[in-house]
């Protein structure tokens, strides 16, 4: 079988932040009631983690939750165990109303890591970066596309998007990180 | 430049992740109705210089629908509110009646 090949070929750019592609993974969306404790039964069986509160991402060892929507869940699991955890959580399901799917090569993720994280999402996204607390996830706009970010902790920051703008994301970040466009107002 | 609250999800939005939607509560004339509530239904929107009751989506967050209640003239916000609902909720009248004691919801002036 072909190798598979991720939306930005693993890309990476070294400026005062590190803008880098993110290892691949594999993503469910899951629509539904998350207010049914059925549900979070579900997910966090196949997850091993905590069903998220509103605008909340939570984690474990090789999965996290991010809270999308008030009736929308995104499910991320190490690569190669989306079909698997599909499955066993349609099954779960059962006879809820609800929608399941596999969502893996729809997105392109990127990681930055450096201490001027904040003020790279700043110049991007018309957030309050000052406040953005850790593992709140945050969908908004990125100059001109949508996009998820969240902050894994002080120095870490990730933005997903859709793939087929998974290059102008990357090329903004990096620019937006470039040596030299230090502001330093955080 | 006009920020939300998304009364859905929470989130403090700027103007530019909206959709603005024009005017709320309006009452459909479909079939069958008369060609005066039609015409007025498809074509007529209150632009008023004052208070102002919207729709806005939160396109590039949550997606949802929701209402707003705003003065035109000033940019103050009086509040966000769910869009199932036929009329602004109490608390948002109040505040509205706290800035313009004359405002009452479905004045066509």
């Amino acid at each position: 079988m072909s190798d598979h090949a991720t939306p930005l070929a693993q890309a990476r750019s070294d400026g005062y932040v590190t803008v880098a592609e993110d290892a691949p993974r594999d993503m469910i969306q899951l629509k539904g009631d998350l207010s049914d404790p059925g549900l979070a039964d579900a997910v966090e069986r196949i997850a091993h983690a905590a069903m998220p509160g509103p605008l909340g991402l939570s984690t474990s060892d090789s999965a996290w939750i991010a809270w999308m929507a008030p009736d929308e869940l995104l499910i991320s699991l190490a690569r190669g165990q989306g079909a698997d955890a599909l499955s066993s959580l349609s099954r779960a399901m059962g006879d809820r109303h609800h929608l399941a799917l596999d969502v893996s090569d729809m997105r392109a993720a990127i990681r930055l890591e450096g201490a001027a994280v904040r003020e790279i999402l700043a110049k991007v996204a018309p957030i309050d970066a000052v406040t953005l607390p850790v593992n709140t996830v945050r969908r908004t706009r990125v100059a001109q596309v949508p996009a998820a970010l969240w902050l894994s902790g002080p120095r870490t920051a990730h933005v997903i998007c859709f793939r087929s703008v998974g290059r102008y994301v990357f090329d903004l970040l990096s620019l937006s990180a470039r040596r030299g466009g230090e502001i330093g107002a955080f | 430049m006009l920020i939300l609250d998304c009364p859905y999800c929470g989130v403090r939005c700027d103007e530019t992740e909206l959709t603005p939607g024009g005017e709320a509560h309006l009452t459909r004339h479909g079939p069958g109705s008369d060609d005066a509530d039609f015409e007025r239904y498809l074509f007529q929107r209150r632009n008023p210089r004052g208070v102002h009751l919207e729709r806005w989506r939160h396109a590039y967050g949550c997606g949802k629908w929701f209402h707003a209640a705003r003065h035109t003239v000033t940019m103050q916000v009086f509040g966000t509110y769910p869009a199932q609902t036929t009329e602004p909720p109490a608390d948002i009248v109040e505040r509205i009646r706290a800035s313009d004691p004359d405002w009452t919801f479905g004045d066509d002036t």
